[in-house]
């Protein structure tokens, strides 16, 4: 029976590992999606076989409680809140990584080998920060929680006391062997301190590098409750995971052109220049909706540049409306996908997908770049740090450094912004006093309607 | 465990984390956000460890602990692998 479950999970890491290969394509994605489920399932089934279970019931109760509560998560947010809803399952399954390790110490504690008790101590110790960390998480993009970073001073010093702390506590624990439920419980309580303490100082624009972050941390969990209890899935699917995390944040700090240790400890995000006094003086061009519609008369090519501005404002729909209104008039219209507009990698692609704008019309940066000072209107939907040009020029600025979508060398750039307030960075866009610019101020879905409406009268 | 189930299971571990950076290298960045929610479905595996607990336990704090693991567990795997199907349903090229 014990190599029946094994070949069964052998077939489920294989199922894992071609759910992520899938991944790589659209076309070929859903079929990933799919292979992850079926991989899960087989994992389920076959861990059922084993000889030592013999209590069925509350193995059922769980899972159909679970199924009912994640059912409707999924399924009735808005897609605006997936980051959120990513963050929030995070919690679960790492609180459930963490309680397993826990509940095996409170079991076996005394029984467990010096390599048993390092592997079960990593393990919780990191579940339960990736527990409180994604709560934290959550609580900052849903916005129950101050998005801005919460700073205060000497905070890395402790944070890293406490981590040191809890590292202290585990080597003690580890060395020391037998059964020490306190001990135990005390590095319980440090890893759940530890993951608000982490998350706590980093801004909510930069929530979708701790999501993936903590997704890595969530698989290594995994990975490690697979070496404490010999399970070879656990190990495989858990490093799966880890890799995955550790790559999206590193391709995210790369497009953000901040490094790793900048974001987690940095506490960028915050309000840096209050009021910028390079301001006063400064006149922005701004119309009505109306008067700006008259500019797409002579445009032959439009790019889109969504930002999180769209989202909140569930733009995306009006957006697509207007795309065809454009495209009825021969006017070709691009959208400029920036690698961190919005709440997490790939969100615009995302809402925009769900207001059935084709995907081959979503252009990443890099290829759109280049494209334009050939386009005759650059239309910024709720996107602002993204334009900056001042990540180009200032070496003061927070945003230098950062690959920003050269939206400045288009023929006439038209944002649409609620206020003149600064976006995420804190900082005042160089881009809105430019003479190709023009600012429609109001909100984007109404602007949108109203540019539409007169579009089409005209 | 022997010492050599360790090294096996260490031989596995690195060579699926290799595995997996050159997997995650690959996806497109337009399907970033149905990737971070279908590796937050597989980071559920653990469900696996808290069926074992559960159904071999017999003291009572062990299952309600169990039972708690499998829910947290559960909600994450359905409803992960159900919004990545809903995202991905949505991507369609243009006629």
């Amino acid at each position: 029976m014990e190599n029946i479950i094994q070949f069964v999970y052998i077939a489920s890491a294989s199922l894992f590992i071609l759910s992520l290969k899938w991944m790589s394509e659209i076309k070929t994605s859903r079929w990933g999606n799919w292979a992850g489920t079926a991989g899960m399932a087989l994992a389920i089934l076959a861990t059922l076989l084993k000889p030592e279970i013999h209590g069925y019931l509350w193995i059922a109760i769980g899972i159909v409680i679970g199924a009912s509560i994640g059912t409707p998560m999924a399924m009735l947010m808005p897609m605006t809140a997936v980051p959120q809803r990513t963050a929030l399952s995070h919690a679960f399954g790492a609180l459930a990584a963490g309680i397993v390790g826990s509940a095996e110490y409170f079991l076996h504690g005394s029984n467990l080998s010096m390599p048993q008790r390092i592997v079960l101590c990593i393990e919780v110790l990191l579940g339960f920060l990736t527990f409180t960390g994604s709560l934290l998480a959550f609580g900052k993009l849903q916005e129950i929680i101050p998005t801005r970073p919460i700073l205060y001073p000497g905070r890395n010093l402790v944070s890293l006391s406490v981590f040191a702390f809890s590292l202290f506590l585990i080597a003690y624990l580890v060395i020391k062997g037998g059964s020490h439920p306190f001990l135990f419980g005390s590095i319980v309580c440090l890893s759940l301190l530890f993951g608000i303490l982490l998350v706590l100082p980093i801004g909510g624009a930069d929530m979708p590098t701790v999501i993936s972050i903590l997704n890595a941390y969530a698989g290594l969990s995994s990975s490690f409750m697979g070496f404490l209890l010999n399970n070879k899935l656990l190990i495989i699917a858990g490093a799966l995971d880890g890799s995955s995390g550790l790559i999206l944040s590193i391709q995210m700090c790369k497009a953000m052109n901040r490094s790793f240790t900048n974001v987690l400890f940095g506490g960028v995000g915050q309000v840096l220049e209050v009021a910028d006094p390079s301001r006063d003086g400064k006149i922005v061009k701004s119309l009505s909706p109306k008067e700006a519609s008259i500019l797409f008369e002579a445009a032959k090519k439009v790019v889109v540049v969504p930002g999180y501005g769209m989202a909140a404002a569930q733009a995306q729909h009006v957006v697509k409306e207007l795309t065809d209104v454009l495209e009825n008039r021969n006017i070709e219209v691009k959208f400029a996908i920036h690698p961190v507009a919005g709440r997490m990698p790939g969100h615009m692609n995302v809402l925009l997908a769900e207001a059935d704008v084709p995907y081959d019309k979503l252009v990443e940066m890099e290829e759109i770049n280049p494209l334009f000072p050939e386009t005759d209107i650059v239309l910024v939907v709720g996107a602002n740090d993204i334009t900056n040009p001042a990540a180009r020029k200032n070496p003061g600025s927070p945003l230098y450094g950062m690959p920003i979508l050269d939206v400045d060398k288009a023929k006439q750039i038209l944002f649409i912004k609620r206020s003149m307030s600064t976006g995420f960075a804190g900082i005042d866009n160089d881009l809105f006093y430019s003479p190709k610019t023009i600012m429609l101020f109001g909100d984007a879905k109404k602007v949108l309607n109203e540019l539409l409406i007169s579009i089409n009268s005209n | 465990m022997t010492l050599n189930d360790w090294i096996t299971n260490l031989y596995i571990f690195v060579l699926a984390s290799f595995l997996g950076l050159e997997l995650i290298r690959n996806v497109s960045r337009l399907l970033h956000t149905p990737l971070m929610s279908l590796t937050n479905a597989i980071s559920s595996i653990s469900l696996v460890g808290s069926l074992a607990l559960t159904g071999e336990g017999d003291k009572t704090w062990v299952i309600v602990l169990g039972t708690i693991a499998i829910i947290a567990s559960s909600i994450n795997a359905v409803g992960g692998f159900l919004i990545t199907d809903r995202i991905l349903k949505m991507f369609r090229k243009s006629k």
